[in-house]
């Protein structure tokens, strides 16, 4: 354990493979922040632009079907961004790698941002269509779930910190993040294993049922998400590094001043 | 090496555990997580009566009578397996009516009529400009 107050990234793993990947990192993440996050903001708002005029109506729906453009990038990149975790956890638990708890801690905020979007415009939707704010059905209660298990996540990490120091742990947040996994099959399916009254699934892998008249702004506005929440993963990825490594820094001045005294 | 393919197998057997307990727990949930009560449900087991129930299905095509007051309304819920007669007073949504899908809160009365407190429409996951929807647009049932 006092090995760790030697390491710049505080991890058990080889000094050299700690220092060496995280400066590999840095020096591919540092430009491509910018590039992602503004790629992402640029296709955001073509897509919504396109979203709100130059689209027609849904026949049933009429204007209210816009809000999709919103919602559904924002339910697609909630669980997207759990399995970021999960996959993150995954490799932090069984080879170590540094930065992949770094990335998982990173991911945590802007998913939950993203899942209460999507619940929050799921419910703006709602109410003119079907009538109601909030439904305890499949879909609705298992997306709600999932925020709540993003909300654990982020509490266990802050408690790892406390216990181990800043980025210490992670250990336990790790577990967390493969178990909740089993969430997003459930989320998935929700529609297809019990009535809802959410309808099923719109988009699959070969065939969509929204016209492609109605659908083509929500590529601009899903990749626009997507690029602009990886911009967002890589500027936390690079704050926690630069925290963890200000934190290891000062506890290496405490250990030295220890000693010397 | 060896120390991390023995997490490897460990973290694979976690996954298997933890993906299966939750497969069992659905399973057995899956009557009781359903959203509403079909109308072949009703038809096969017998009527949840005397408690507040959701009743689903399509609003049978002419079936939809509203009273003279304004507020009563009278249609059939099908699932193409049964129907059932419903009654609401009230205000529906912009989306109910006929041929569409409709979730009806409420109780089930001794003869197997419902009647509604509330009504919440149901729509498909089809979306389409107007000028579509007549043409290739007709929902045949939204009730799994």
């Amino acid at each position: 354990m006092d090995s760790r107050r030697n390491l710049a990234y505080p991890c058990h793993v080889p000094s050299l493979h700690a220092l060496a990947n995280p400066a590999r990192f840095l020096a591919i993440a540092r430009p491509l922040t910018p590039v992602l996050f503004w790629a992402g903001v640029a296709l955001l708002l073509f897509g919504c632009w396109a979203g709100l005029t130059q689209t027609p109506p849904d026949y049933l729906q009429k204007e209210s079907v816009r809000i999709l453009y919103i919602h559904v990038p924002t339910a697609w990149l909630g669980m997207g961004g759990w399995s970021g975790i999960a996959v993150s956890s995954l490799v932090f638990l069984v080879w170590r790698h540094p930065l992949a708890m770094i990335a998982a801690r990173a991911i945590a905020l802007p998913g939950a941002t993203f899942a209460a979007i999507c619940l929050a415009t799921g419910s703006i939707w709602g109410r003119p269509t079907w009538g109601t704010w909030w439904q305890w059905d499949g879909r609705l209660t298992s997306m709600l779930l999932l925020f709540f298990v993003y909300l654990g996540f982020i509490a266990l990490v802050r408690a790892e910190d406390e216990r181990a120091g800043f980025g210490g742990g992670g250990r336990i947040a790790a577990l967390y993040g493969v178990a909740g996994s089993v969430l997003l099959p459930i989320i998935r399916y929700s529609v297809v294993w019990w009535n809802t009254l959410h309808q099923g699934q719109s988009i699959g892998l070969t065939k969509s049922t929204i016209d492609p008249a109605i659908l083509w702004p929500l590529w601009f506005t899903l990749s626009g998400f997507t690029l602009f929440f990886a911009g967002i993963v890589l500027m936390r990825m690079r704050t926690i590094l630069a925290r963890s490594k200000a934190e290891a820094r000062l506890r290496r001045r405490a250990h030295h001043v220890e000693v010397t005294a | 090496m060896k120390a991390k393919h023995q997490r490897l197998t460990l973290a694979a057997l976690a996954v298997a555990a933890v993906g299966g307990s939750s497969a069992l727990a659905l399973s057995a949930l899956k009557d009781q997580a359903a959203f509403f009560y079909a109308p072949g449900d009703v038809k096969r087991d017998a009527l949840p009566l005397g408690r507040a129930v959701r009743l689903g299905g399509m609003v049978a095509g002419g079936s939809l009578h509203r009273m003279a007051d304004g507020v009563t309304m009278q249609f059939v819920v099908t699932d193409g397996v049964a129907r059932v007669p419903v009654a609401f007073r009230g205000i529906a949504p912009d989306l109910f009516k006929e041929n569409s899908g409709v979730v009806a809160e409420g109780k089930f009365n001794p003869d197997g009529s419902f009647t509604a407190s509330n009504l919440l429409a149901k729509h498909d996951e089809k979306y389409m400009p107007p000028e579509m929807a007549g043409k290739m647009h007709e929902t045949k049932t939204l009730v799994q």
